[in-house]
């Protein structure tokens, strides 16, 4: 089995969004980054107990991002895959990673690519697709389960009210939501392994960009809420009612 | 011209994609052009978005779908018909097409886009980013554009009246991905939609004690979801999981019981319109996101809230 796994670089969950330079760009000051939680969790980790459970294959990480990214593509690397690959540019929009990461894999022969289902900044959901058309793959998104037989994979997707049941014949393109994995935690040999494991910076393709990002904001601060006594929950009611008109 | 593909799971229109045709008809007149929705395979009622907005609909005839032929579809369409933008739904399905259809296309594309396009200085939308902590202003400068719409991001309009359906002549190309079976959730409205949400988290205490949020819920006829350790516990389902790394939503009401109000939480709900809180502890952060809150017991709130939901009701 070879396999790919896509990571990118996020801010921490619990950072407070800030923008710089009258608000077109993200102000990384005092921010922390993470490797996108979908992308590590579950996307990583599936990836990994697929080739333990083949019995032999590589999973190589790749990153398009520049030499910052590193910190974060060696967690990659700690967790359990074997080399990383970082494309070295920034990641400026969907279009432009989604062919970088194309132009990258096409005649490598990979098994599988996973994705996380999006990014949390900029929760777009694009990139995987992107890629599966550009390699004329077969693409399972938001995968919470999958189980391989052969040549086989029976995936399960969270779709809106249920859960969809499908196979595909590898080679294809999976996005990976909860569920597909548990979280693994990088352990001491692992942390010092990762340090000799290859990381291969490689130079970008030139891709026109045609979406940019003009203005941040961040929403208006809410007014201070109206307590209501717990008494009293008519009042409540009345309000939701007649005030906010929502019920 | 405007394309919507209307998705439309089981042969049903979602809601929003009935959303979408809306939005693509607003900006078809903003853009002094006019708009055509997409259906693929047997629809109930297609001729029905004609009333939302859509001066035309299309139909490929066709049950078997993967999102590879769906968005090959919607791309040859597009171009069949000059469709200059190309609105969707941004849902399960997509999320799997948009992708496809803006490579195809060689379009700019921007997801889960929550308000109509600025049109006095190009062509720039508004998305929620970082899971709802801010909004990007994205420019999109390619001559042809994809957006994916999130749901009850603009209200529904009639804007017209039904119109006939038009076979239109493509072949879908053969599935790669293959449905097995869906597993249905019992009853609900799927979260995504809901425009009433009642929401637990980890100070119910258990599973044993849902019937409490179940029983407002009832009332109100509002979908259920949760925190994400409850559904890490398995106390709930986990595609009740809301937040940052469960879904995002953003009901009309939001009302939540027994959550502190994480960050991370507040991440998937804060665009919600409305935000009832009611929690025992007065310092809970959640109380700063909150539109109404009630400091008090759960177990002693909400029963007497379900009892005044009914008496509104009766
Ligand atoms: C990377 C990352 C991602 C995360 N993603 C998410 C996410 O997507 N969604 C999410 O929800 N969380 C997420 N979390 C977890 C988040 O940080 C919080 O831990 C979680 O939201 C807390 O859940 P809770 O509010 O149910 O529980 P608690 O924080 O334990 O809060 C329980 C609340 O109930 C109140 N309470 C207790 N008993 C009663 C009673 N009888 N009556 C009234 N009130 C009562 C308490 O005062 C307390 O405020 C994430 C964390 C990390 C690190």
């Amino acid at each position: 089995m070879k396999l790919l796994v896509c990571i990118s670089q996020t801010p921490d969950t619990t950072a407070n969004i800030s923008f710089k330079d009258n608000n077109t760009a993200f102000n990384p000051d005092g921010v922390q980054f993470i490797m996108n939680p979908y992308d590590e969790w579950y996307a990583l980790v599936r990836a990994l107990e697929l080739k333990e459970a083949v019995g032999q294959g590589t999973v190589t990480i790749l990153n398009v991002g520049p030499a910052t990214n590193d910190v974060v593509i060696r967690k990659g690397l700690a967790i359990g895959a074997d080399d990383a690959v970082r494309i070295d540019t920034e990641a400026t929009s969907a279009n432009y990673v989604a062919k970088q990461i194309a132009e990258y894999a096409k005649d490598k022969g990979y098994d599988a690519i996973f994705f996380g289902k999006e990014t949390i900044d900029f929760n777009g959901a694009i990139v995987p697709s992107m890629v599966a058309e550009y390699l004329d793959l077969p693409f399972v998104s938001l995968a919470q389960h999958m189980d391989v037989n052969g040549n086989t994979a029976t995936l399960k997707r969270d779709i809106e009210g249920g859960v969809e049941v499908l196979s595909v014949d590898f080679p294809f393109v999976l996005s990976a939501a909860k569920g597909l994995a548990e979280q693994r935690i990088p352990n001491m040999k692992g942390i010092m392994m990762s340090r000799r494991k290859p990381l291969n910076v490689v130079a970008a393709v030139d891709v026109p960009n045609t979406v940019e990002v003009v203005h941040f904001e961040t929403p208006p601060a809410k007014s201070a809420v109206k307590l209501i006594d717990p008494d009293n929950m008519d009042e409540l009611v009345n309000l939701l009612h007649n005030e906010a008109k929502v019920i | 011209m405007i394309l919507i593909y209307a998705e439309s799971p089981d042969g049903q229109l979602k809601k929003v994609a009935l959303e979408a045709v809306t939005y693509g008809a607003k900006l078809a007149s903003a853009m002094g052009t006019t708009c055509a929705a997409l259906t693929i395979g047997t629809v109930a009622d297609a001729g029905s978005l004609g009333k939302y907005g859509a001066g035309k609909v299309y139909n490929i005839a066709g049950e078997d779908v993967d999102n590879q032929n769906i968005a090959k579809a919607v791309a040859d369409v597009a171009e069949k018909i000059g469709a200059e933008v190309v609105v969707m739904p941004f849902t399960s399905t997509g999320k799997s097409i948009q992708g496809r259809v803006a490579a195809i296309l060689n379009a700019g594309v921007v997801s889960g886009v929550s308000a109509l396009p600025d049109l006095s200085n190009g062509f720039v939308v508004r998305k929620p980013v970082f899971s709802g902590k801010a909004f990007a202003d994205t420019k999109i400068t390619s001559e042809k554009k994809v957006l994916s719409l999130m749901g009850n991001a603009i209200p529904l309009e009639e804007l017209g009246a039904a119109v006939d359906v038009e076979t239109i002549d493509i072949d879908l190309a053969p599935c790669k991905v293959k449905r097995l079976s869906v597993e249905k959730q019992a009853g609900g409205i799927p979260l995504p939609e809901a425009e009433l949400v009642v929401s637990g988290g980890r100070g119910l205490k258990g599973p044993e004690n849902w019937n409490v949020l179940l029983e407002l819920a009832e009332a109100l006829g509002a979908s259920t979801a949760c925190s994400r350790p409850v559904a890490d516990m398995d106390w709930r389902p986990h595609h009740e999981h809301v937040g940052q790394t469960g879904i995002a939503i953003r009901p009309n009401l939001y009302i939540a019981m027994g959550i502190s109000g994480a960050i991370q939480h507040l991440a998937g709900v804060n665009n919600s319109k409305t935000i009832v809180v009611i929690n025992k502890d007065p310092e809970a952060p959640f109380f700063k996101a909150a539109d109404y809150g009630v400091v008090g017991d759960l177990f002693e709130v909400v029963p007497k809230l379900t009892e005044a939901v009914k008496r509104l009701k009766a």
